[in-house]
């Protein structure tokens, strides 16, 4: 039973990362592109994430606020990236798998670059630390399971139902959908189709900052090039099989998170299961799903991966 | 329209890109602090100095051209390789597994028999995501990242276990590497002082080979064009899932070869760290050059040459090695938004004609 | 943006010029529409209308010229200026989100809803209630697009332009997917309307461009060749005006063919793209040495029927029995070696590669056999012949056979195609839709070439849209209606009226 969890307690945290870049996908994609350098820009969000906290306390504790301006710039910068992204793929029209790569590439290397002159080597901050709910958390097995964790958890999880709202309730969402799904017809009717596209990216790239920044602060503590890991891969690949639906994608990054706790909880048992498998199933994970999903072409997107192009004639 | 103004159009764009791609690198080395001309002069002439250096980045284009020369067959078949890293480490194994396990044979029979083991792992790693994108239209672009971290682990796995160097294992070392492998694999050495091996000759022999494949035979023409308009192919009647796999076993195999050569030609054993980026830098090579051989040798050259210089900037200016990978991806995003626009023949007819309105206007000013 | 009450008293294009790459879409155009008039735009395909139109609603700008409204300049840098100042559009393709609801669909125009946090769905909904019952077009509002037929599509559509207020209604090429019938219960509906709303609708039509306008424009090459009154000439002047010249298309006037079935389509069982069936136990025959006109409301299968005889769609049941073998679901490779040839319906994407030259394009479905390519190494001189000897035998216009396909006009892709599959010696041929958007001139040629095909013997299967071509080559007529085939028509039994009533889906003619 404390293997069970253990298991969940570990996954639920683990999970955040994943889902907040995966929703913040889901907002690009639903837009009608898709992100592949959400990586890159979870990679560049890890490390602002814990610059600040870092010069002010050189890897000591630090005020509450420091980690938070950490966060914001990690999400300020995640938006110009996702703009970024916009003028190549929107106002250029590129092909979007590779400029996605591109992109990755760029992210990683400026992270590592930066990180490599300003801070360097093994560096760990204090990060933001657990928030147990007061009188939840003492409730037995709900307790450690659900409310012992930092806000930052709390708030992802609130995330879940905001962007089904934000998406399926307001007008934005709404021309969202449009964009991504007939852009010319979104168009006709006087919307300005890549501007809501600019707009989609930044709110997605703010949001793969904040992941990234969530794993340096929260999670790992520090940063190292490996620290995303393909989880801004992993996230693309939720969206597609949560169907673009925000509570789908939520099941998706419990998933993932599980198989990951899983697997570091059978290490703790002392299971002779040999390292590098474990660390392998999540991507093996990855792959089944996505053989075994069926667009459900309805549902989703269909202008996905298409650049707009009004003077083009049909 | 006159010729002369395309040529004009072209090269100036061509310029600007350069120019941007510059200016945004500019950008990343100012905020570390770092002397932009200096870095860029180091990046892009110190390895020139030297034959040593000169050797090392022929060294490094090697690999890239193999790798390059499978992801442009891949690409113009249709279909996008990422996994190039995860193909490159399982074509390794094979090798090292081969090489370890008959290291008796005698040279012309072990080393194309390994290089063909490093050849028929990395295919199969590469027919994985052709299948799966073939029979269940699974992205590609997904599925070969994903393999590329399994690669990783699978490879790791066999270092500290199976391949492990038993001297290592007696000395209690721990470094994650196979023992040295058997004389009858290396790959000769031909330029005295340096590491520069005969490897050099097969990849330009491999380019040779692509080109015949894709431009000279019926199968390639299947291939190009399933790639350009995979619905016309089809109702041509060209199997385009088939040639789909086809294109990504052959650059899977590729991958497989690139690792092979590299451990005949210059580790000689398989360690850690080997794939070094390779897979991705591949991609940079193969767009840069045009998706062709003749345009991927010389592009391999100018990778390698950035991979050389940059790990001197760490040296001599400070600069991460790491910049490397900033300067592919911001070459990637150029390039492809630069053929956007070298492609958009409405951009060129509607600068065409402000510049006609501007000559006609300063004509009626001089009269 | 407030919705304008304001009346369109008159609206006057002056001198309006656009391009676009290597073309002159309109040139010099200068148009008038006053108050309560329906203005018919009228032109073959390719002249400008729809482009016109487009500059109109703020998608184009113009290069040149201006734009008055009641007398007053305008300047529409995109579809809300236009929508603010009352004018309104019903597209050719339809401008609809397949999976929201009409309500929402509506919406997204519908700007007085939309406050940052929250969507008035129900404000919508009760506009939406409000033009319904005024012009009694009635809709429902939580329907999904994908769930309506084309005419319910065409209706929202109308309803939609009209709460977003328009004074003004431009309509493209309104009938072009409707039957006959739908046709008229459509042009009663406008007549209705054009009392208290100005009038623009394009079409190619004649006979409705007569019953319904009151002034015609008409255009080619992106000019205005002409405009005046309907009622002062008829519809053989206007088509003589359209095309510059008389021209009369070849016409079939051969004896009805005697010959054996070669294509024997028997209780064929297809499935659409979206899961259900497309083709319903349809059986259908045609002859070596006939050419049979598929007519239909484009949508009731014809696709997939010409997927599934060339082997690019799943067969679920039935056969199709070609020279004496079944090759339901065998290979496009095996089906093209059997002797099909197929001139595809959208032959930018389906027909050739556009990236590839010319000559390549040529002997796309050819590069195994032996003159052309030798243990497999292509024999670059053989194709260059090749290449050469159609171009002059089809009178392809292009500087050489090394330019890339796609940078051909329509009409010379369409020539490539028609080069390429017969050339090959097809034993049966399938055109869909053949001449769409082309010129006259080369549309003739096409008819001329499948006539020619079918005095040598080869069995034609033409599906098309417009019913004139289906006429003047048909041996006989089949109708295709939600997958089946109602009726097949001797040539002298089929007429517009005969055929319309089938494609509505009324298998007898029980009014007569």
């Amino acid at each position: 039973m404390n293997f069970i969890v253990n298991i969940l307690s570990l996954g639920i945290p683990f999970s955040v990362a994943l889902l907040i870049a995966s929703l913040g996908e889901m907002f690009n994609q639903r837009a009608g592109i898709f992100n592949l350098g959400c990586e890159g820009i979870m990679a560049m969000g890890a490390f602002l994430g814990m610059l600040i906290p870092y010069s002010i306390g050189q890897g000591g504790p630090t005020p509450g606020i420091y980690n938070f301006l950490g966060l914001a710039l990690a999400m300020g910068v995640g938006a110009l990236f996702g703009m970024l992204f916009g003028f190549v793929v929107v106002t250029f029209r590129a092909p979007q798998g590779i400029a996605g790569i591109g992109l990755q590439m760029f992210g990683v290397g400026t992270a590592g670059t930066l990180f490599r002159h300003f801070i360097g080597g093994t560096q760990s901050v204090p990060g933001i630390d657990n928030l147990p709910i007061p009188g939840l958390s003492k409730i037995p097995l709900l307790g450690p399971i659900f409310f012992s964790h930092n806000l930052l958890v709390y708030l992802a999880f609130l995330f879940v139902p905001t962007a089904w709202y934000i998406l399926f309730k307001t007008p934005w969402g709404l021309r969202v959908r449009a964009v991504g799904t007939n852009p010319r017809a979104a168009d006709s009717i006087g919307i300005q189709v890549n501007k809501v596209r600019y707009q989609a990216l930044a709110v997605g790239g703010a949001l793969a900052g904040l992941a990234g920044a969530y794993l340096s602060l929260c999670q790992a503590k520090m940063f190292s090039d490996e620290i995303i890991a393909g989880r801004g891969f992993i996230a693309v690949a939720l969206v597609y099989f949560g169907h673009w639906h925000p509570v789908k994608i939520m099941g998706g990054a419990l998933l993932f998170s599980l198989a990951q706790a899983l697997q570091l909880a059978i290490q703790g048992q002392g299971i002779n299961f040999p390292y590098e498998f474990a660390v392998m199933l999540p991507y093996v994970m990855v792959i089944v799903v996505l053989a075994f999903s069926r667009e459900s072409q309805l549902l989703g997107p269909t202008a996905l991966g298409q650049p707009f192009n009004r003077e083009k004639r049909i | 329209m006159t010729k002369q103004f395309k040529l004009l159009y072209k090269v100036s764009i061509i310029i600007l890109a350069i120019l941007a791609a510059m200016t945004i690198g500019s950008i990343i080395l100012m905020t570390i602090g770092a002397d932009v001309f200096k870095t860029y002069m180091v990046i892009l002439f110190e390895p020139l100095k030297t034959t040593l250096q000169l050797s090392e980045v022929l060294l490094r284009a090697i690999p890239l051209t193999i790798i390059a020369l499978g992801i442009s067959v891949a690409y113009r078949s249709g279909i996008i390789n990422i996994g190039a890293e995860g193909q490159m480490a399982m074509g390794i194994l094979g090798t090292t597994a081969v090489a370890l396990a008959f290291p008796e044979l005698p040279k012309p029979v072990l080393l194309p028999m390994a290089v063909l083991a490093g050849a028929i792992s990395g295919g199969a790693w590469g027919f994985i995501p052709g299948f799966l994108k073939a029979k269940l239209q699974v992205s590609e672009l997904l599925s070969t990242v994903m393999l590329n971290y399994i690669a990783a682990q699978l490879y790791t796995f066999f270092l500290r276990g199976p391949m492990l160097d038993p001297a290592e294992l007696s000395m209690g070392g721990g470094t994650p590497q196979s023992m040295r492998l058997s004389r009858n694999l290396w790959l000769g050495r031909f330029l005295p002082g340096t590491r520069l091996h005969t490897g050099l000759f097969f990849a330009l022999i491999l380019a040779l080979l692509i080109y015949f494949l894709l431009w000279k035979t019926s199968y390639g023409y299947k291939m190009r064009a399933a790639g350009a308009s995979s619905r016309a192919a089809k109702y041509g009647g060209i199997s385009v899932t088939w040639y789909l796999v086809i294109a990504m076993v052959i650059s899977g195999a590729f991958a497989g070869m690139a690792g092979a050569i590299e451990i005949a030609g210059v580790h000689r054993r398989a360690i850690e760290g080997i794939t070094g980026g390779y897979g991705f830098s591949g991609i940079v090579v193969a767009l840069f050059g045009g998706l062709h051989p003749a345009g991927i040798i010389p592009a391999s050259f100018f990778f390698g040459l950035l991979i050389v210089g940059a790990d001197m900037t760490q040296r001599m200016v400070g600069v991460p090695a790491n910049m490397v990978n900033v300067l592919q991806g911001i070459i990637i995003l150029v390039i492809v938004a630069t053929k956007m626009i070298l492609a958009d023949p409405y951009l060129m007819e509607k600068v065409w004609r402000k510049v006609q309105n501007r000559s006609t206007k300063s004509k009626e000013v001089e009269a | 943006m407030e919705i304008t009450t304001k009346k369109i008293t008159s609206l006057k294009m002056e001198h309006i010029t656009k391009r676009f790459p290597g073309v002159l879409a309109s040139d010099d155009i200068t148009m008038t529409v006053g108050e309560g008039e329906v203005l018919a735009l009228v032109g073959e395909n390719g002249a400008g209308k729809t482009t016109l139109m487009n500059i109109l609603m703020g998608l184009y700008q113009p290069d040149e010229g201006r734009i008055l409204i009641n007398g007053e300049e305008v300047h529409f840098r995109s579809p809300n200026d236009a929508f603010a100042a009352g004018l309104g559009m019903v597209h050719q393709q339809y401008m609809l989100v397949p999976n929201m609801t009409v309500l929402e669909n509506i919406a997204l125009g519908y700007k007085q809803a939309w406050s940052f946090v929250k969507l008035d769905l129900a404000m919508v909904r009760e506009r939406i209630d409000e033009v319904s019952k005024k012009y009694g077009l009635l809709v429902d509002p939580d329907a999904y697009i994908w769930q309506l037929s084309v005419g319910e599509q065409q209706r929202v559509e109308l309803v939609k332009t009209l709460c977003l207020g328009a004074r003004f209604l431009i309509l493209d090429e309104p009938t072009s997917a409707l039957t006959p019938q739908e046709t008229d219960e459509l042009i009663v509906l406008l007549k209705r309307m054009s009392s208290e709303l100005s009038i623009i609708f394009i079409s190619h039509k004649l006979q409705e461009v007569k019953d319904l306008s009151d002034k015609i424009a008409i255009l080619r090459h992106g000019a205005v060749v002409f405009e005046g009154n309907t009622n002062e000439h008829s519809p053989s002047d206007i088509a003589a005006l359209m095309t510059g010249h008389e021209v009369e298309l070849p016409l079939n006037e051969e004896a009805p063919c005697e010959g054996t079935s070669v294509l024997d389509i028997r209780n064929l069982n297809v499935k659409s793209d979206r899961g259900f069936l497309a083709l319903k136990d349809l059986t259908l025959n045609i002859r070596g040495g006939e050419i049979i006109g598929l007519a239909g409301v484009s949508g009731n299968g014809q696709r997939e029927l010409a997927e599934a005889i060339n082997g690019l769609r799943k067969v679920e049941g039935g056969e199709i029995i070609f020279y004496g073998e079944n090759i339901a679901n065998k290979s496009p490779h095996y089906i093209i070696q059997a002797g099909m040839g197929y001139i595809p319906e959208e032959r930018n994407t389906e027909g050739i590669v556009p990236s590839f030259s010319l000559k390549e394009n040529l002997i796309l479905k050819d590069t195994e056999r032996e003159e052309f390519s030798k243990h497999s190494f292509l024999n670059n001189k053989a194709i260059d012949k090749n290449a050469n000897d159609l171009r002059v035998k089809f009178d392809i216009r292009s500087p050489n056979v090394a330019v890339a396909a796609g940078s051909l006009s329509g009409g010379n892709i369409q020539k490539v195609i028609l080069a390429r599959e017969l050339s090959r010696k097809p034993k049966f041929l399938i055109a869909v839709y053949p001449i769409r958007g082309l010129d006259l001139g080369a549309a003739e040629f096409i008819h001329k070439q499948l006539l020619e095909k079918r005095r040598e013997g080869i069995g034609i299967l033409l599906i098309s849209e417009e019913l004139d071509e289906i006429l003047d080559l048909s041996d006989r007529v089949a109708v295709i209606f939600k997958g089946q085939i109602q009726k097949v028509l001797n040539r002298k039994d089929a007429n517009r009226r005969s055929l319309g009533i089938l494609m509505a889906g009324v298998k007898d003619d029980q009014t007569v």
